[in-house]
Parts: C-alpha cells; structure tokens; sequence
C-alpha cells in the first residue's frame, strides 16, 4: 500500500510540474464551456418560444424537462470528446520511463509490477477525475435556473468516469509497448475510434450481429447512465474493460524482460 | 555474498553473456572490467533481478534473483549506466521516493535522505530540480538513489563516467570507503579505476571471463614478457639488430631516433637478458646510458587478452 501511495503520489506531482495537466485541463475545459453554452442557449430559446406559444394560446406554460433537454445532451457531448484528452494523460505514464531510464529503479525496487501499474492507473484517473469535476460546476450551474433532477446527474457522471477509466487501463497498457510517448497516444486513438466505429457499424449491419457488437461499443453501455439509469450489467461491463486493460498492462511488463526491454 | 554461476543471456539470437560465473565475498570491491558490448551491463542487469538469465544461477545475499527477486531487490543498491532519475523532480523529493519505494522505516527517512546527500556532496543542491544540475551532480544524485537505503550490495554501472577529474578521485575514495560495510560490483573500461579502488577484477570479453585475480597479480601473472628499457648511443639501426638477435629477446622497438636512442625490449620473463644486454651493447663501442625494468601495465594485459580472443576467432 505504501509503495502504491508512492507511485501515485510521485505521478501525480508529475502531472502538475509540467504544462500537461493545465494545458490537459485547459482545452478540456474551454471545449466542454462551448458545448454547454451552446446547448443551454438553444434550451433557454426554446423554452422562451415555448411560453410565448402558451402565452400566445393562453394555456398554462409547459413544464420543460431540464434533464431531458439539457443535461442529457451536455452529457452526451461529453462523452464523445472528453475521451478524447484521456491519451493525452496517459501515454507518458510508462514509455517516458522506458526512455529516461528511470523503469530501471522502479524495477530493481521492492516494489510489485501491480503495484506500479495501480499507482500510475489511480493518478491519471484522478487527474481525469478533476477534468470531469470541473465540467460538474457547469451543470450544477443549472440548479439556480431550473429544477433538475440529481438522480440522472450523478449516474451519468458515475458513467462518464467509468468510461474515461476504461480508456485510460488501455492507455497505459499502450504505454508500456513503446518508449515513445507519441507512438502510445496515436494508438491509444486507433483503439478509441476502433470501439467508436464499432458503434456505427452496429447500426448499419443485421440486427443479430448488430446487437453483438453494440454490446462491445463503449458509448452504447454509457447511454443508460446518461438516462439515470444505473444497471449493474454496464458497470461490470466497464470494470471488466479496466481490468482487461490492467491485466494486459502486467503481462507486457512481465514478458519485456525476456525480451530485453 | 553474490554468486554467479553459468550465466547466459541470450537477447533474441544474439548471446550477451556466455556462461560466466564468478563469486563476490562479503565487504569486497570486485571490478569489472571489459571493453564496449562485452556483457557487462547485461550481468548487473541479471544481478539487480532487472532481466532474467537464459539459463545459470546467481544468488545475492543467499537470494536466488528470480525465485526471491523481492528479497534481493531490498537489499541492493544499484545505479545503471543512466542514471534513472526523475528530471522534473527536485533533489531531496526524488531521493525521499527513492527512500519510500526502497523500503526505508518512515521515521527514519528524513535522516537516511539529508546523510545521503552529505555522503555524496549534494546538499548544496538538494532544493534543485535535478534537470537543472550539471552531469556530474546528476550522477551522484544517482549515486545516492543507490545509497539511501544503506543496502548490503551495491552494483554500480560506471559509476564515474562523465565526471571531472577531481570528481572522479572523490567518487573512487567514496566507493573505497564503502568497502567493507558493503559489497560492491563496479564495472568499468577506465583501467587505472580497477588498479585504484578494486581488489580483484573480472575481465570479460564477448560475454565470457577471461581473466580473474587482483589487478597486481594479473599484471604480473599474465604479463608472459618481462619489458625493458634502455637508452644507447650509436646507430639506431645497428643497435636494434643485434639486440634483437640476442636469445629470448622477442620484441624490440625504437622509441627515439636522436643521437642516443630509446629502446624497448621485451624477453621472456623466465631469462634474465640484463647482463646479456649490457655486454652487447658495451662489446660493441656503443655507450649504455640507461637500463630500467618497465612493469607491464594492466592496460597492455587488458588489450592483450581481448585482442587475442579476436585472432582465435578469425
Ligand atoms: N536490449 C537489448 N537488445 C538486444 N541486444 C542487446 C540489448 N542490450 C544489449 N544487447 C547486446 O548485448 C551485448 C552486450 O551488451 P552490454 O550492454 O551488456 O555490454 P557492455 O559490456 O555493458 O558494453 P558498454 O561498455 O558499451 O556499456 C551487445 O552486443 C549488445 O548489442
Ligand atoms: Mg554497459
């Protein structure tokens, strides 16, 4: 526990000493701002058309549903790009090591592989974690204009981060195949757009087979948190994804010795 | 203390190490000594538990490294041909995670940190991001990361290289002063480092032990020829031709080609050709102005045994 600490401590620290994690937080930050600012404009101008119609007709204003028409989109636009950052954060985590040499220290330490790979996975989750808080600010924003419900908030942040993490156990397992930081982000995108295309194709394809890849594409598990509805089948999807990703991180670190690293 | 025996690494096809075994007792400097690509950091790599042998045993402190590679890991200091060190981190911060992830008792890590430093000669920069610092206090930062856990064996890759020389002595009188108290393994291809700090060496060649015994020992030992110097007046080329007449005289060389030359003549150790030599000299009307033993040094034995594997070879 304590070696674990260490990592993700050191790692952590090491996110904030450079420009990535603000550059990182930054675009992040200004891109979801956009998004949001767009669709809660055009929410407000429907709702003011909405009670100039009723006003117009004499009928009692409409109730408009805020998460329906608001939340659930801003969720969903999170989700595609926000994603997107997540090689950013990862691909150092292990090649940058493998290059500067420093992989030597940690592999001669009394320190497990495990530990390691936890301590570097636990730090990046936290840094998307944040990037994730930040865009909650936003959201919660809302509660002084309307009457949003929390419910549907909390599961689709809860699946926001789920994926982000699932993202992020590859990208570390990309990380440790390469001592070249690019070469891990580049592939880290393949494999994004891989399961993304995976998505579409399932749509196009005959239902059977369709069905059998949806249930492999990582946005269609998010759709149900994003409604409010948290079921457990798409957590463990999730958690198997993470652990696939972890797993295969401890295999490549243990089978570079053979190979002489 | 360290055992190493049969060792072979292959990487892919290619053979690094081929099958080498030597021993280390406790509190001795062993140097190790070979020229590029010989297989030295591969060895100290197989020794840390960083790669696995293809085959052979090595035990550290009576660990086995694959079997118990935890148990040996703590008990190791061990600084690679990089240094590995964390570029953005500052001094004291990297050698305090050093500290944690080696193992040292919370309570005893602030002390073991600031007399590292002292040891090492870095308090100076302690406040300092490491990629700020010069190469050579970058590479006794790596020295200390080696040092902050006081472990039983300590395997340096090359431990001076890019220092001054003025650093280099105070790192050699380091390491001697570690002997002792600790284990140590330190390859090199700077001869006159395995002379100074190391008791015995190792001489590997192609992954292979050629030579092992203390540096006086070899020189001597392995030397084969015993080599003279002298200084004659008269012709050059007359004088060389009679002393490489005389018997058991097997090489001799100009040095000079001034009115009094300078002469290098190796024999066989076992003939005393001294006499001989002055005789020769005197018989023949030239004038002997100096006669003096040159030792062979231990980089002559060093080119020797590596150069003489590569004629066996070819
Ligand atoms: N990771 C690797 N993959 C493939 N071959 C390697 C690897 N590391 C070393 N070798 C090869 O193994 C042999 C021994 O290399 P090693 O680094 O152990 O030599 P060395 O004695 O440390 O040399 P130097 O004095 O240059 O540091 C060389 O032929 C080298 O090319
Ligand atoms: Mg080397």
């Amino acid at each position: 526990m304590r070696n674990y600490l260490a990592v993700l401590n050191r790692e952590l620290k090491s996110y904030f000493s450079s420009p990535i994690a603000y550059v990182v937080i930054a675009m992040f930050l200004i891109i979801a701002g956009i998004f949001y600012y767009l669709i809660v404009t055009n929410f407000v101008q429907y709702c003011m058309q909405a009670d100039m119609q009723a006003q117009y007709y004499r009928m009692a204003p409409r109730n408009m549903n805020v998460n329906m028409m608001a939340i659930r989109p801003i969720l969903h636009n999170l989700s595609l790009f926000y994603i997107f950052f997540l090689p950013l954060i990862t691909m150092r985590l292990f090649a940058e090591e493998k290059k500067s040499g420093t992989i030597e220290l940690l592999l001669t330490s009394p320190i497990t592989n495990s530990q390691t790979i936890l301590g570097k996975f636990s730090a990046a989750a936290l840094l998307s974690l944040i990037m994730l808080l930040f865009t909650a600010l936003n959201v919660l924003l809302l509660f002084f204009y309307g009457k949003p419900e929390i419910g549907p908030i909390l599961t689709g942040y809860l699946g926001l981060f789920l994926l982000g993490l699932s993202y992020i156990a590859f990208g570390v397992f990309f990380s440790t195949i390469t001592d070249n930081q690019i070469i891990a982000a580049a592939i880290t995108y393949m494999f994004i757009l891989f399961f993304w295309a995976i998505g579409w194709i399932s749509g196009a394809v005959n239902p059977a087979v369709g069905k059998v890849l949806a249930n492999f594409s990582l946005i269609e598990h998010f759709d149900d948190f994003a409604k409010g509805v948290l079921d457990t089948k798409h957590v463990v999807f999730y958690l198997s994804f993470i652990t696939a990703g972890l797993f295969l991180s401890y295999v490549s670190i243990e089978s570079a010795k053979w190979r002489g690293r | 203390m360290i055992d190493v025996r049969q060792v072979t690494r292959f990487y892919g096809r290619v053979m690094a190490v081929d099958n080498i075994s030597f021993q280390v007792d406790k509190g001795e400097i062993l140097g190790f000594l070979g020229p590029n690509a010989a297989g030295k950091t591969t060895t100290m790599r197989i020794l840390t538990t960083y790669m696995p042998a293809t085959s052979g045993t090595v035990k550290v402190a009576g660990y086995d490294v694959q079997d118990q590679s935890m148990q040996v890991r703590k008990r190791i200091g061990y600084l690679p041909e990089n240094p590995p060190l964390y570029m953005e981190m500052r001094v004291a911060d990297y050698l305090d995670f050093v500290a944690k992830i080696k193992g040292v008792d919370p309570r005893d890590r602030k002390k073991a940190v600031a007399e590292v430093m002292d040891k090492v000669g870095i308090q100076t920069v302690s406040g300092r991001v490491i990629k700020t610092l010069s190469k050579g206090y970058k590479q006794r930062v790596g020295l200390a990361q080696a040092l902050v856990h006081n472990p039983d064996v300590l395997i340096l890759d090359e431990p001076t290289i890019g220092l001054d020389p003025k650093q280099i002595i105070e790192v050699r009188q380091l390491i001697k002063s570690l002997a002792g108290t600790h284990t140590i393994i330190l390859s090199t291809h700077i001869l006159p480092e395995v002379s100074m700090t190391c008791e015995r060496v190792v001489i590997i060649n192609k992954g292979r032990v050629v030579a092992e015994d203390t540096p006086d020992n070899l020189t001597r030992k392995l030397a084969g020829n015993q080599r003279l110097y002298l200084e004659v007046g008269g012709p050059v080329e007359d004088v060389r031709r009679a002393l490489a007449q005389l018997p058991g005289v097997v090489k001799t060389t100009v040095l000079t080609n001034d009115k009094t030359a300078g002469f290098q003549v190796e024999s066989q150790s076992d003939s005393e050709i001294r006499p001989l030599l002055a005789k020769t000299v005197i018989d023949r009307g030239w004038q002997l102005f100096e006669m003096k033993p040159e030792g062979m040094s231990l980089e002559d034995v060093f080119l020797q045994l590596t150069t003489k594997e590569e004629v066996g070879n070819s």
